[in-house]
């Protein structure tokens, strides 16, 4: 546990360093909220009923490029030899990892959030179901995010292959938090419960198969 | 004395080509190791294989009583590699480097501040990002976290090129300490001079083999370089 938090602490200390989160990825992520209601074309009130979606739509686009960038800082300099060589377990590596990318990912749906109620004129009605969805949410989306970066990291073409790799994946998040978050602003008549159940699910099994393969993963990229 | 490095008939392939093929090589524990040859003589990849960070794809081999085959897992901890990718990251500035892997070496602060002394690396640097260092300075510290690591099996690939000459004198008194306490050291170098005052013994590599000294002279690059 102790050296998976030394690298969630690594890569978290590198994003503020070089603030690529705070000053690239948190802009696009609320420029795309700005882009889908102009798309939209709606009133306040259409754009209140279609918040939800709206909201998970951006996170998962701004997931992409944040696990793109959790990539991007072990391939530079081969620093994932130097992991490797240092004796971290892979399963440890993977854990750190996530939980970096996690935590980056909750600072930004604060941030969405906030821009949601703002834009969107979004209330949220059941704060405890909106918070353990966007938790469970947000665990799936980074053990995916970090399992399947390792994957398209030995390829040439990583940048364009992981977008087309996660986009499906995150298909079963994307239904799931909207669903869970229509429960949880009052926009939606439906058991958000249920649907944080699928949720917690998604992010148990890709957590459990991310410390799993996640080692063989990173040798290939060796 | 024990074996530190035991390769026979190795062979290692990088993109499908084998980079290595067919290494015979021994190498006791506590030598120093020179490793000579052309570009393209397989150098880089015989050192990455006994790190354990790329696979054996014919023959076999031990380093430091590991299986190549199917104990890298257990080796990678015991040695370290300066290779040309210094496997640091430059978004954190040297210190943060050097903290992160004394860390995960189990290594104090303490030791960490006096790798950076050993290497002669300026406070005035210590809190500036990697990003911002010269190649020469980067290199400095990725040698000060192979000796915060103290591994018993040193890979070193051209480690003074690039440094000026009190930063090859830091890397040369670096090996010869390593030497002192025990560790076994490989180094891969263009630079004879600087190389041969450390090195206990020189092999030279060429077309992924083990050759003789006799059969390097007459090697192509050496041809090229004669005339």
């Amino acid at each position: 546990m102790r050296e998976a938090l030394l690298v969630a602490a690594k890569d978290l200390r590198i994003e503020m360093r070089s603030r690529v989160l705070l000053f690239q990825v948190a802009p696009f992520a609320v420029a795309t909220l700005v882009l889908l209601g102009f798309a939209l074309d709606a009133d306040r009130s259409a754009l209140r009923n279609f918040s939800p979606g709206l909201f998970w739509v951006a996170v998962l686009l701004t997931a992409l490029l944040a696990a793109q960038r959790s990539v991007a800082v072990e391939h530079a300099g081969r620093a994932a030899d130097a992991l490797l060589l240092s004796g971290v377990g892979p399963a440890r590596i993977f854990a750190g990892k996530a939980l970096a990318l996690a935590a980056q990912l909750a600072a930004l749906e604060v941030g969405l959030g906030v821009a949601m109620v703002v834009l969107y004129d979004a209330r949220i009605e059941h704060f405890g179901l909106a918070v353990a969805s966007a938790a469970a949410a947000t665990v799936g989306i980074a053990a995916a995010g970090t399992l399947y970066g390792v994957l398209a990291a030995p390829m040439g073409v990583r940048e364009t292959l992981l977008p087309v790799m996660l986009l499906p994946v995150f298909a079963p998040v994307l239904i799931g938090a909207t669903r869970a978050f229509g429960d949880a602003l009052g926009t939606a008549a439906t058991n958000g419960w249920a649907w944080f159940g699928l949720l917690g699910l998604f992010a148990l099994v890709y957590a459990v198969f991310g410390a799993l393969a996640y080692g063989p993963l990173l040798e290939a990229e060796a | 004395m024990e074996s530190a490095v035991w390769l026979r008939d190795a062979v290692c392939c990088r993109g499908g080509f084998p980079a290595l093929a067919g290494v015979d090589l021994d190498v006791t524990e506590g030598e120093v190791l020179l490793l000579r040859g052309p570009n393209g003589a397989g150098k880089t990849t015989l050192l990455r294989l006994l790190a354990g960070l790329a696979s054996l794809d014919g023959g076999r081999g031990t380093v430091l009583g590991c299986d190549l085959g199917g104990e890298r897992r257990e080796l990678r901890p015991q040695v370290g590699l300066l290779g040309h990718d210094l496997m640091l990251y430059e978004d954190l500035t040297v210190t943060e480097n050097l903290r992160f892997f004394a860390a995960l070496a189990g290594a104090s602060e303490t030791e960490a501040r006096a790798a950076l002394e050993r290497l002669e690396v300026s406070a005035r640097l210590r809190e500036v990002s990697l990003r911002r260092l010269s190649a020469g300075q980067r290199k400095r510290i990725a040698a000060a976290v192979l000796a915060v690591r103290r591994p018993r099996l040193w890979l070193l690939d051209e480690p003074h090129a690039g440094l000026d000459e009190s930063g090859r004198a830091a890397v040369s008194g670096l090996v010869r300490d390593a030497a002192a306490r025990g560790a076994t050291v490989l180094l891969a170098s263009h630079e004879a001079p600087a190389a041969s005052e450390v090195a206990t013994r020189t092999v030279h590599l060429a077309g992924g083999i083990v050759v003789s000294a006799a059969e390097a002279a007459v090697s192509p690059s050496a041809e090229a370089r004669d005339a």
